[in-house]
């Protein structure tokens, strides 16, 4: 999958969250690209995140930083927000 | 089987509570009052002689036939125009009402061509039924006195005739005009014997405002409008009801069959959805059933290069399974996926995502919703919390104010449009919000209170700005907000919404709509009585088609119009079935009834039913299948019903993917585009030939009856089950009602559907459990789904599809009335005689810039490609914003649209993109290549032949 492409729509569901409560944004960022996207998506932009990640919103980095780290069953699983939408 | 004939009660039914009694012929009736005497007569089974009555008008009184004596009352008033009264005693037939029908009828006859043997109408005829039951045994007048006005036979329209000889002047069609479909096209001209109906100005049918809906068609009591199919063929011997495979409204039909062959469709009064009404596409677009491009035979090839090769069903079959499990064995379990057709049944799309699901291993499935309306079902789900429309279609007739966003109803629904027209004929206000001026701003009658004519991409910006004007000035139902919603929530939204940047002045600059119409349409909203909010594609085919659907959800919310009738937020469903493709579990990440696949619980009770260990990870959405296909992950497709390259956007990326796929497999009624590029196709069966459901934008699931056997041999369901079956996942159906079975014990929401209730109740709207036994027509009556309403913080983010000196126009996709998408089924019937061609709508001053004349051949050109079709110069679009449809594979529209899409569900951006366009000679280059591909792609080859020996 394009980076350039993942990056875009990943910066997109960021510009959402960024504005909803402080205390689910990153969450939410995490929770959406947890829920909607293929794991090779996610893949690819992990991997994207492991070369830099350039252009990556800082909350997006951040909840791309931690989807990471629970793949790889280091960090804590994404909280559930508010938002349930499907 | 027999002809169903509603009983026609001859006047609406009244919805007073109060109730009256009286006497009929000495039989006592109780009925609401308001209730005309003929309605009373009716109910206790008396049939009064009448013609220009019927019970889909309001009464005229005009025929002078369905006279009665009333007990005390001196005369012989009409029974359709005399409203019951409590003690009334009537008398339908009396010496004194014998003689004066006779009379009348003599009149009515000696007025009437006497051809009944050679007449269409033989034996469905009012007038014939009506000389029979007032005992007509001659006419004094003689039988060759002077006929009726005759201008000659109008056969203009296609599907319908209109023969003035045959005319009595009830003036039903007329009324029907009016009062159903709302179009006022007719009218009688001339007086006396000269009195003729007159569509428009005394023009022909087709010439005429007509929009062909057959209302009129419908009330006439005689030959002079009657179908052609009927006149052709001869009268129909049975009929089943069924469900239009059109629009979301969900018309119910009766099929009139003679044999196997469709004699017409009339809309069934008992339909819920349509109450007896219908449209051009419904009610006479049926042809394509029996069409000569339809393909009955499956075909396969191993390169899109090569001509098709007919084969039986079983090599198909077993070559598409071999195919998918080659590719699985070689590039992994979710190189493959399906995509479900919101054209198919429910069982259909249930099955074709079970499929995916347990027969691929994957959760690679989606739907076309994923290009309509999957917006609705996260902004709903997220704020509500259900997917779904708040209301039913009856509960537009308690709106005070009607808000309509993004949709173009007489185009799009027009059955509903036709409803909605006629509660703002008695009053309601209405609110537009649409780059175009649709039809709905000014029609007869009708003429939007505030039509916010917004610049496209603009939608989030402008909605929050009524939600500004609500809040600032203290419009806020605050008692609704403080017990059904989060109030810290609402706090933090009311701060957000109430800042200066969300002004209508300060919108204004963004969207174009002058600040003093968001004031005024946010204010009528919020004080105008039951407010409701109709919405379609032009709020959902956006960037942020999902922030558009909360946004609307907030002011529903803020306003206390949620919850009850008259009011709600309605999304306006494209296709017959999306909202049940959806309910089935179509979408990559959810099974049926909206539940994640992460949810162990849930999964747990389908792999107990399935025996087979489900994915809880998503799967793939139909444009990240066609990334991973460019990308060479994703190399098998099994599409059912749906034209992905005409219909999706970017079709030059679309096509990229398709060729890079190793295994097409199109399951599908005609060699539709997407077949270019396809290594199996499997014929599919129409709504004509199979059984099932669909579910309507009102969440109504109705029957899908077959009336003739499937011409391809199977119904698609059972196309569904053999390749599971070749693949190694068994499924052992029988029926479709053996599937909803399935569907209602995996599915809270459906707990309590069965083919069963649904012959008995007619439908039922979802949910539909222990809780709702026969349904539930209007959602969040005293709580939410979710539980407290969700307030969401919707921020303006501008599209990144900008105008600029090699794009300065934006261009916004729709569809029109006659033709129906990607015009697969309504380009092979008559209707192209009102749409040949997509158009290009443009402004004169863009147009005058460019040198573009009316009709004239233009070049429409984005960043993602170009095409070229002639202009047409109107004022409905704004300066700057150009218009057309994508029925026409010629045109191929979103080979300009762009991969821009929905933050949350990736709908794609059809309706914003950045286009000049300048004048032309003719189709493009790509135009010309296309057709070239399509042409060689569509070879058959001839069947070898055997030798003798």
């Amino acid at each position: 999958m394009s980076p350039d492409r993942l990056v875009y729509m990943a910066n997109q569901i960021g510009k959402f969250f960024e504005v909803q409560r402080s205390d689910e944004t990153v969450p939410g960022i995490a929770n959406h690209i947890k829920k909607f996207w293929d794991p090779r998506m996610r893949k690819a932009i992990f991997a994207y995140l492991d070369e830099g990640g350039d252009g990556l919103d800082p909350p997006v980095r951040e909840a791309l930083e931690q989807l990471k780290a629970e793949a790889q069953g280091r960090g804590r699983p994404t909280p559930e927000t508010s938002f349930q939408g499907t | 089987m027999s002809l169903i004939q509603e009983i026609d009660y001859g006047t609406p039914r009244s919805k007073a509570a109060k109730s009256v009694s009286l006497t009929v012929d000495g039989v006592a009736v109780t009925v609401p009052e308001g209730t005309s005497i003929m309605r009373a007569a009716m109910e206790v089974g008396t049939q009064i002689p009448k013609l220009c009555a019927t019970d889909m008008l309001d009464a005229f009184g005009s025929c002078r036939l369905c006279l009665v004596e009333i007990q005390g009352r001196a005369g012989t008033p009409a029974s359709c125009t005399t409203p019951v009264m409590e003690g009334m005693v009537v008398h339908t037939q009396t010496d004194r009402l014998k003689r004066i029908r006779k009379g009348v009828m003599e009149l009515y006859i000696s007025d009437h061509p006497l051809d009944c043997l050679t007449c269409s109408a033989n034996g469905d005829c009012e007038l014939q039924d009506m000389a029979g039951a007032v005992g007509l045994r001659e006419v004094r007048y003689g039988y060759d006195g002077e006929k009726h006005a005759n201008p000659g036979v109008d056969t203009s329209n296609p599907y319908f005739t209109f023969d003035p000889s045959k005319c009595i002047v009830c003036s039903r069609c007329v009324r029907a005009c009016e009062e159903v479909q709302g179009t006022f096209a007719l009218t009688i001209a001339g007086r006396g014997f000269d009195s003729v109906v007159s569509p428009s100005m005394e023009e022909s049918f087709l010439a005429s405002e007509c929009v062909s809906c057959g209302a009129c068609v419908q009330a006439c009591p005689t030959a002079t409008l009657n179908e052609k199919s009927v006149i052709d063929i001869g009268t129909p011997e049975h009929s089943v009801v069924t469900t239009c495979a059109y629009c979301g409204v969900g018309c119910a039909f009766k099929a009139e069959m003679r044999g196997e062959e469709v004699v017409r469709m009339l809309p069934y009064k008992d339909g819920k959805a349509n109450r007896g009404h219908s449209c051009v596409k419904g009610r006479f677009a049926f042809g394509y059933a029996t069409h000569k491009d339809r393909v009955l035979k499956p075909m396969i090839r191993s390169k899109i290069t090569d001509p098709w090769r007919e084969v039986s069903w079983d090599e198909a079959i077993a070559y598409a399974a071999s195919e998918f499990k080659r590719i699985q064995a070689k590039y992994g379990k979710g190189s493959v996926g399906g995509i479900t057709s919101s054209r198919c049944t429910n069982e259909e799309t249930f099955l074709v995502q079970k499929l995916v699901r347990a027969g691929f291993g994957n959760n690679n499935v989606d739907t076309c919703a994923r290009v309509c309306h999957s917006p609705t079902g996260y902004g709903l789900k997220t704020t509500y919390g259900t997917s779904a429309g708040t209301q039913d279609f009856d509960s537009v007739e308690q709106s005070d104010v009607i808000m309509i966003i993004g949709a173009n109803p007489t185009d799009g629904h027009p059955v509903f449009a036709s409803r909605m027209k006629k509660r703002l004929r008695q009053g309601a206000k209405l609110i537009i919000l649409d780059p175009r001026r649709i039809d709905m701003v000014r029609t007869p009658h009708i003429e939007a209170d505030y039509h916010l004519p917004l610049k496209p991409g603009t939608n989030v910006a402008v909605v929050t700005s009524l939600a500004h004007v609500i809040v600032t000035e203290g419009l806020v139902n605050e008692s609704f907000v403080r017990t059904r919603c989060d109030f810290d929530e609402f706090q933090d939204w009311a701060e957000f919404v109430a800042r200066p940047e969300h002004s209508p002045e300060a919108v204004e600059k963004v969207s174009g709509v002058p600040a003093e119409l968001i004031r005024g349409a946010a204010r009528l909203y919020a004080k105008g009585g039951n407010g409701a909010i109709y919405y379609g594609l032009g709020v959902t085919e956006h960037s942020q088609g999902s922030t558009t659907v909360m946004a609307i959800a907030n002011l529903a919310m803020a306003t206390g119009n949620i919850g009850r009738e008259g009011v709600g937020v309605n999304p306006l469903r494209g296709q017959n079935n999306v909202q049940g493709s959806c309910d089935m579990g179509s979408f990559p990440h959810e099974v049926s009834g909206y539940r994640h696949v992460s949810d162990d619980a849930t999964r747990a009770m389908f792999e107990a039913l399935w025996g087979v260990p489900l994915d809880a990870e998503p799967g793939l959405r139909i444009p990240n299948m066609i990334d991973a296909a460019v990308d060479g992950s994703f190399k098998g497709l099994y599409i059912q019903g749906e034209d992905i390259l005409q219909s999706d956007p970017d079709t030059k990326h679309m096509a990229a993917g398709l060729a890079a796929m190793e295994c097409v497999v199109v399951q599908d009624l005609f060699l539709v585009e997407t077949t270019n590029y396809a290594h199996v196709f499997l014929p599919g069966s129409t709504f004509l030939e199979k059984n099932g459901t669909f579910t309507n934008a009102e969440r109504r699931i109705q029957m899908v009856r077959k009336v003739m056997q499937p011409k391809n041999g199977y119904e698609d369901w059972q196309i569904t089950q053999l390749l599971s079956n070749a693949l190694g996942f068994p499924m052992h159906y029988n029926h479709p009602s053996e599937i909803m079975d399935e569907v209602a014990a995996l599915t809270p929401t459906f707990a309590g559907v069965s083919f069963k209730k649904l012959d008995e109740l007619g439908s039922v709207q979802w949910p539909c459990n222990a809780n709702a036994p026969e349904g539930t027509p209007v959602m969040h009556i005293n709580g939410f789904v979710r539980g407290k309403g969700k307030f969401v913080i919707t921020e303006y983010v501008a599209t990144d599809e900008k105008t600029g000196p090699r794009f300065p126009l934006l261009l916004t996709t729709g569809r029109i009335l006659s033709q129906y998408n990607v015009g697969a089924q309504t380009r092979r019937t008559a209707n192209v005689i009102w749409h040949e061609e997509d158009r290009l709508e443009i402004h004169p001053h863009d147009a005058e810039q460019r040198g573009v004349c009316d009709g004239d051949w233009v070049k429409l050109a984005s960043r993602a490609g170009e095409t070229s079709l002639r202009a047409t110069i109107t004022e409905r679009v704004a300066p700057g914003v150009v218009y057309t449809t994508f029925h026409h594979p010629v045109t191929q529209a979103n080979v300009v649209t762009t991969e821009f899409s929905d933050w949350a569900t990736n709908c794609p951006e059809y309706k914003v993109t950045a286009v000049q366009v300048m004048p032309s000679n003719g189709p493009t280059q790509w135009q010309e290549e296309y057709e070239e591909l399509s042409r060689a792609s569509r070879q058959i080859a001839e069947p070898a032949v055997i030798a003798a020996e």
